[in-house]
């Protein structure tokens, strides 16, 4: 049901007319929703400007959410969900902050006649399109957080350290998907090639479990390495792993594992000892 | 109680890590050995992504189960999925039919106690597998 547009008008009239009284009902119930974690008068400065949002996109004749004049309550909308997804409020929280102003309008409305009624019931439909909205942009507001925080995990997550001259580490840690292990050998590559390291030693012992996809994409990152002329120990298995990959099936051919970390450090400096000596 | 069976519909990668955590607590809970859980949670990560990889997806079911002397974990992994038309040859270690190793299906019945595979071209594959406490 959309809004004709002499109802948009006469809701338009009324939202100025009444202003004062519906921005203080409005804040209130919207203060008690949200429990008193935003200030009353920052709720104040949010609903006035929602109402003069609302009150324009009726005196403009928005039928519906979604015409021309209706742009800046879309603008006005997406703002809020976006402060509250990030303010860590509820969808519902978000939503009700819009369908508050039902309840506003219900109180100010006076009369009793068929006209008020149906015009009530328009704009009701308005204001839960608007609600609707809400909750769509909060949505898509959580989900670019939630990206974003994967993302920043991915970075934090696979770190690759120089352990000596001439020997980097990686210590992973976590689940081993594709994805991450497209960053670690990328990383990896990269330090090879900028600090000229001749030995790089992938660490598992973060890994809490060693399936057949982790030890592919390890298989992978090590190959990769010798390509550059690098070689790679695998270290950090634990003897339950150990039992584990046997079970598999799972072969590490002639690459060096160790138990620990610094087994494979010392495994690495009796090589390029013995290099220096001949 | 976390005697109750459990249920994780497998659709994503995220799924599988759940699916993982799920069997390393209840593998704890009935105090399976370090080994054990290991082997256990590695099998059903190798299962659990064929359910998503090979079957399209599924559901993975958890129960604990006591046979009177012993107690264990029952997984069920079900897809609707294509099925698999030659059972001999999913089983040669190395034969894979996507990009991974050819040791998931293969491997997981190493690591497990006991191994059921029931499938039918075009209806999907259904694998319990059951590990006892020693």
């Amino acid at each position: 049901m959309t809004l004709s547009a002499d109802e948009a008008a006469r809701f338009a009239a009324l939202l100025e007319e009444n202003q004062e009284a519906l921005v203080a009902a409005w804040t209130d119930r919207v203060t008690t929703s949200l429990r008193g974690r935003l200030s009353h008068a920052e709720l104040q400065r949010q609903t006035s400007e929602m109402r003069r949002a609302f009150q324009q996109a009726l005196a403009g004749a928005a039928q519906d959410l979604t015409t021309e004049a209706a742009g800046e309550l879309r603008a006005q909308l997406a703002d809020l969900s976006a402060t509250r997804a990030r303010q860590g409020f509820t969808a519902t929280e978000t939503a009700v902050s819009v369908f508050a102003l039902k309840e506003a309008v219900l109180n100010v409305l006076d009369g009793s006649d068929a006209t008020t009624l149906r015009d009530y019931v328009a704009f009701s439909s308005f204001v839960d399109e608007a609600a609707l909205f809400t909750f769509d942009s909060y949505v898509r507001v959580r989900e670019e957080l939630i990206a974003d925080q994967a993302e920043q995990l991915l970075e934090l997550s696979t770190p690759v350290v120089k352990l000596w001259e001439g020997v980097v580490a990686v210590p992973l840690v976590g689940t081993l998907d594709s994805a991450r292990a497209q960053v670690v050998m990328e990383r990896l590559l990269q330090t090879l090639v900028d600090t000229g390291s001749p030995y790089a030693i992938i660490d598992i012992t973060g890994v809490p479990a060693v399936d057949t996809q982790v030890a592919q994409h390890v298989l992978k990152t090590v190959v990769a390495a010798r390509l550059m002329g690098a070689d790679c120990i695998i270290s950090g298995i634990r003897p339950q792993i150990a039992q584990t990959i046997v079970a598999l099936g799972i072969e590490f051919g002639d690459i060096a594992t160790k138990a620990s970390l610094a087994d494979a450090l010392r495994y690495v400096l009796a090589q390029t000892g013995k290099k220096k000596g001949r | 109680m976390s005697d109750q069976a459990e249920r994780i519909e497998v659709g994503s990668d995220q799924d599988v890590v759940r699916v993982r955590q799920l069997i390393r607590a209840r593998a704890v809970a009935v105090k399976l050995s370090l080994v054990d859980q290991t082997k256990l949670v590695t099998a059903a990560s190798e299962l659990a992504r064929n359910t998503l990889v090979y079957g399209g997806g599924g559901s993975v079911e958890v129960t604990s189960v006591d046979n009177g002397r012993r107690k264990g974990i029952r997984i069920v992994f079900a897809d609707q999925g294509p099925g698999i038309a030659d059972l001999d040859l999913a089983f040669t270690d190395g034969y894979t039919s996507g990009g991974g190793l050819g040791l998931g299906l293969s491997g997981a019945r190493r690591l497990v106690d006991e191994f059921d595979i029931e499938t039918a071209v075009g209806e999907g594959t259904t694998i319990t597998v059951t590990k006892w406490c020693r």
